[in-house]
């Protein structure tokens, strides 16, 4: 309640203030109109003696400041007019004196001071002087601000600047930078006092007010930075020492660090090169409360960009040894300043990461250097828990990656692990996953074991569980996420030479086996079609002759699938070590390694039998079998007999009638081998066809007896079409007039009322016999063999 | 708007006197220099201002009286004289006129007017050591005073003012005030005045050092004050005026602040500082400085200053 009334109260006084500034303004008006000097003195005194108030916040009397500003601009012109029309400009500057009230007074005096400096009646430098002195009066803080304020604003365009048309004998830009110095100095003071005005419970309301009053501070170095005299010597032997034993001896926080960073932004990078080991003296000498780390961390950037902007400036970084005395004074200002947050910390050595980067770019030692330095700030603290902090270490630690967009180089810091270990978990996987990306986006090859140990450190938060600690909050989109890119990271890595990438496989092996089984899901996959890669490029090769046993050979590779492989069961991922295998057995295929094909099949065998008990699955798995099985030509009669016979063994004892028949006739397959003279058994084919009808009979029976239709005749038009397929084939168990009944057989059924008629088997079926047709037209050997087989479109 | 009245009232019933017993001549007093001199203005009783001459001591003073009886009428007289009075008149003490300064000319011996007649006169090298000075409660005036002597009816009085100022040259010694004051461990300034003496036209220049400060200051301002006295012993009157209150200074300053004083005297009517008047009254000036805290109790110091008329060139 008492904060409502005190802002609607304000609003009143602003209100207030403004009516009579108006009023007075209005008189002052008509004065000006007709040329009365001894009402327009009158009147605009008594205007300006509504910024007299104590009532409004900084926010609100600024409005009040600025109207009288837009007057007194009129007033200004007024009093050039004056001093036209034969006034002296002495007398009026006296004159305005005579105001009793103070603060009118001076707004009145630096108003004809700026006129007076405009007749060049009097040196510049003796009228700001006087002006810059005669303010002293106004004590108040915002009062004081505001005036001040108003003096630097009517007095900017008049400063004795070299090239200025105020400067002369007697007025050189050393006046200018005295004037501009001293009024800054002033309102500092008048700033930093703010805060011990009015009761303490209102302090923190002061410090937001003093924080929106901090440009009218600032104004003044923006003045000085735009000094056309003021050169490196100037600035170096005096602007900056002046300036900073200001903010120092202020002694105030919320002043220091604005002032600081003030001076980084409004002067040259160049005169801070060259002035470091003075400004960066003054940063121990701050408050220890002063967020120094933010100023530091402005300069380091500004000189980046600096050096960043031409490599013409770079002599200079070196002539100055700007990275050892960066360096050096961010551990002062750690040192003084033991309480500093590890925030505080960890943002210097990041600022100072990037600024090395930056200008030394060939100095990887330097990046080292400051990582160490962390490192040693770091040690004995444990994990860090503030989320900041661990903000800037990622920031810190993707700063090399940034840079020199590529991993390899990074691996060669050798305090970078060292200070991931710093992260808590959830973190150290976003680094790890930062990372990944960078070598994804870069499509950086890590070629050699040592490297891929490396980055296996670094990235171990995903590889693995850290510190036995489980995440149970882990979502598992995330993770999924998270794996994912492992897994694509796996497939980066790679070596021409087989012998290397053998290791690369065997290292890669060793962490993600140690991954846990959530994990081997994602993992595993990568690394069988990379060994699989590796497989088929030795392929290429001839063996070893000199059969060294060191060397890598695709049975090797094959005996390190299989564990790999094995790891999967106990997930349990069943379906997946199955394709997995199978995958394996067709590389033995290529490779010719018959045992270790039939091997892998008895394997997935092995866990089609005893794992997968999901009839779903049983069915995807056995088509995998089949497909794989039908393309396998390395067995000999009696394995492949074995295999075969199993697989039509399985596809018979699938749950449902339909997918029973879709896999006993796609079982045929297994008998007829295109290219194969020795894999054409006709028979066999024949009857898995005629299995397959009988299947599909047997599931519309089921169906009638069930639901009361025979449901649809898709099954029997797909075994039409197999029939098709080995008619054409050549296979000579399947004739003609088999194909013809079979169609009869369908048509019968399609026009049967128990029949559902689904306009997807109907289409099927026509296509079928319109394929029939078409081949009929072919003629010759194809149109002959379709001769017989008639058909009723 | 009842003020107002009372001089309409006033206005009717003077004419109403001089209708009834008008003079039987006119008197007017002027200056040989009259055209040239400078007039500065004075304010009458009536509390009109009118335009008179300025003196200063060791002039002279020479003119024309002229006399002229009313048309057709016999003036018989025991004589007239032209007085030349430097009077000083104190208001507690009504009517007591002091006169320090008293010349005479005689103009006619006994006789009888018929017709307009000039005599012209003559005072040189007067002594007139004061100054003309209109305060609360004294009048310091010159006046020319026209006496025609009758017998049985009342003399004929006729007086013109003006104005003596005299001037002081350039004081050889005047030393700057300078003074710490201070409440212990509560408040301790310094301030500094350039000068102790100062013209009526002089600026004051000067500075005001904060030692310690422990209170809350609001703001600071330098007050003339003058305080005219009258009269001696156990009926010596004080009156005391402010005629200036000059800001110096706003908000509260901290230790080791310095305020600048700039006052332009020119705007105040001051008068140079009077001492010791023929013994009856005595004008000093002083400047006051007062610091007033948050709860506004005020702190102030008092220093006398004396102000002096230079010649103005």
């Amino acid at each position: 309640m008492m904060i409502g009334d005190g802002t609607e109260d304000e609003e009143k006084w602003l209100a207030a203030g403004i009516a009579g500034l108006q009023q007075n303004a209005f008189y002052m008006h008509r004065a000006l109109d007709s040329n009365n000097l001894r009402d327009a003195l009158k009147y605009s005194a008594q205007m300006l003696s509504e910024l007299r108030t104590s009532k409004l916040s900084p926010h609100k009397y600024y409005e009040l400041y600025m109207r009288a500003f837009d007057e007194l601009r009129k007033l200004e012109m007024f009093f050039k007019e004056e001093t036209r029309r034969g006034c002296s400009v002495i007398d009026l500057y006296e004159l305005v004196q005579h105001a009793g009230n103070i603060l009118p007074r001076l707004y009145l005096l630096c108003t004809v001071g700026s006129v007076y400096i405009k007749s060049k009646e009097a040196p510049a430098k003796d009228v700001l002087k006087d002006l810059v002195e005669m303010c002293r009066g106004i004590q108040h803080p915002v009062r004081g601000l505001f005036l001040r304020s108003y003096l630097s604003q009517v007095s900017r365009d008049k400063l004795p600047d070299i090239g200025s048309e105020y400067e002369g004998d007697a007025d050189t830009v050393v006046d200018a930078v005295e004037f501009v110095i001293q009024n800054f100095t002033e309102m500092n003071k008048l700033w930093v006092r703010m805060q011990h005005q009015g009761p303490a419970r209102e302090k923190e309301k002061r410090e937001k007010e003093r924080s929106e009053l901090r440009d009218l501070v600032g104004k003044n170095l923006h003045v000085l930075g735009q000094i056309e005299g003021v050169d490196l010597d100037m600035y170096k032997d005096s602007v900056l020492p002046r300036v900073l034993e200001q903010v120092v001896n202020c002694k105030d926080e919320l002043a220091q660090f604005y002032l600081m960073d003030c001076i980084i932004q409004v002067f040259p990078d160049d005169y801070h090169l060259q002035t470091l080991d003075v400004l960066l003296g003054a940063c121990p000498q701050l408050q220890a409360s002063v967020d120094i780390k933010t100023v530091l961390s402005q300069l380091m950037e500004r000189l980046a960009n600096y050096a960043a902007s031409s490599s013409e400036v770079l002599p200079e970084f070196l002539q100055v040894e700007a990275f050892s005395k960066l360096s050096n004074a961010i551990g002062k200002v750690i040192e003084a300043q033991p309480d500093m947050p590890i925030i505080g910390v960890v943002t210097l050595y990041s600022s100072l990461l990037k600024f090395s980067l930056h200008v030394h770019p060939d100095r990887l030692d330097y990046a080292d250097q400051v990582l160490g330095a962390c490192v040693k700030k770091l040690s004995g603290k444990g994990k860090i828990e503030d989320s900041k902090a661990t903000k800037q270490i990622v920031a810190l630690l993707s700063a090399p990656l940034e840079k020199y967009n590529d991993i390899v180089t990074a691996l060669k810091l050798s305090n970078y692990p060292r200070v991931m270990e710093y992260l808590d978990n959830a973190t150290n996987k976003v680094m790890a996953t930062v990372i990944i990306q960078s070598i994804m986006k870069n499509k950086t090859q890590i070629s050699t074991v040592d490297k891929v140990e490396a980055l296996f450190e670094l990235i171990k938060g995903l590889i693995k569980d850290l510190d036995g600690t489980v995440d149970d909050e882990l979502d598992e989109d995330d993770f999924k996420e998270e794996q994912n890119s492992v897994a694509r990271l796996i497939q980066m890595l790679y070596n021409d030479d087989p012998e290397e990438m053998f290791k690369i496989i065997c290292t890669v092996r060793k962490h993600i086996l140690a991954g846990g089984a959530k994990r081997l899901v994602f993992t595993v996959p990568p690394l069988v079609f990379s060994s699989l890669k590796l497989v088929r490029q030795l392929q290429g090769r001839e063996e070893n002759p000199f059969g060294d046993e060191e060397s890598t050979t695709p049975k090797k590779i094959f005996q390190l699938l299989n564990q790999t492989i094995e790891a999967l069961i106990s997930v349990p991922a069943p379906e997946l070590a199955l394709r997995l295998y199978l995958q394996c057995a067709e590389g033995a295929n290529d490779s010719d390694l018959e045992p270790v094909a039939y091997e892998f099949f008895t394997q997935a065998y092995i866990l089609y039998e005893e794992e997968i008990s999901d009839s779903k699955a049983q069915v995807t798995a056995i088509h995998l079998i089949i497909g794989t099985l039908q393309r396998m030509h390395i067995f000999g009669v009696e394995n492949r007999d074995t295999l075969t016979h199993k697989a039509t063994g399985y596809s018979a004892k699938l749950l449902k009638k339909p997918d029973q028949c879709r896999a006993v006739y796609a079982c045929s397959h297994l008998f007829w081998v295109c290219d194969q003279e020795n894999m054409k058994d006709g028979e066999r084919v024949l009857i898995c066809l005629k299995r397959a009808l009988r299947i599909a009979n047997a599931a519309q029976q089921m169906s009638s007896a069930t639901r009361g239709s025979t449901g649809s005749v898709t099954l029997f038009v797909e075994i039409l079409n197999k029939y098709l397929y080995f008619y054409e084939k050549g296979n000579s168990q399947i004739t003609s007039s088999s194909i013809q009944s079979l169609i009869e057989l369908i048509t019968t059924e399609m026009q049967s009322e128990s029949t559902t008629s689904d306009p997807a088997t109907d289409a099927f079926f026509a296509s079928t016999l319109r394929y029939i047709q078409f081949q009929k037209q072919k003629g010759g050997a194809v149109g002959e063999k379709y001769e017989c087989i008639k058909v009723e479109l | 708007m009842i003020e107002f009245k009372g001089i309409v009232v006033r206005h009717v019933m003077q004419n109403f006197i001089v209708g009834a017993f008008k003079p039987p001549c006119n008197i007017s007093i002027s200056f040989s220099d009259g055209r040239t001199r400078k007039q500065v203005p004075l304010k009458k009783e009536n509390g009109h201002t009118v335009m008179v001459p300025l003196f200063q001591s060791q002039e002279n003073i020479v003119g024309e009286v002229l006399i002229e009886p009313i048309q057709g009428k016999k003036l018989e007289h025991n004589g007239v004289k032209i007085e030349l009075l430097g009077q000083i008149e104190l208001y507690f003490d009504r009517g007591s006129f002091y006169d320090f300064t008293s010349l005479v000319r005689e103009l006619e011996v006994p006789g009888e007017l018929y017709e307009k007649k000039t005599y012209p006169f003559e005072f040189s090298s007067v002594e007139m050591p004061h100054e003309s000075y209109n305060g609360v409660n004294v009048r310091l005036r010159y006046i020319l005073k026209v006496t025609i002597s009758r017998n049985y009816v009342s003399n004929i009085v006729e007086s013109q003012d003006f104005v003596v100022r005299n001037y002081t040259p350039l004081p050889s010694i005047n030393n700057s005030i300078k003074m710490e004051v201070g409440i212990e461990d509560c408040l301790h300034i310094e301030f500094e005045y350039n000068k102790s003496k100062y013209h009526l036209k002089d600026v004051i220049l000067g500075k005001i050092y904060f030692l310690l400060v422990r209170i809350k200051i609001k703001n600071m301002e330098l007050e003339i004050r003058r305080r005219e006295s009258t009269g001696s012993g156990p009926n010596t009157y004080v009156e005391t005026e402010t005629l200036a209150k000059f800001e110096l200074m706003d908000g509260g300053p901290v230790r080791g602040e310095s305020i600048p004083v700039r006052l332009f005297l020119s705007p105040y009517e001051l008068s140079p500082t009077y001492r010791n008047i023929n013994n009856k009254f005595s004008v000093k000036y002083y400047l006051n400085l007062v610091l007033v805290d948050e709860e506004d109790r005020r702190y102030f110091k008092q220093q006398e200053i004396t102000v002096y008329r230079l010649l103005e060139t």
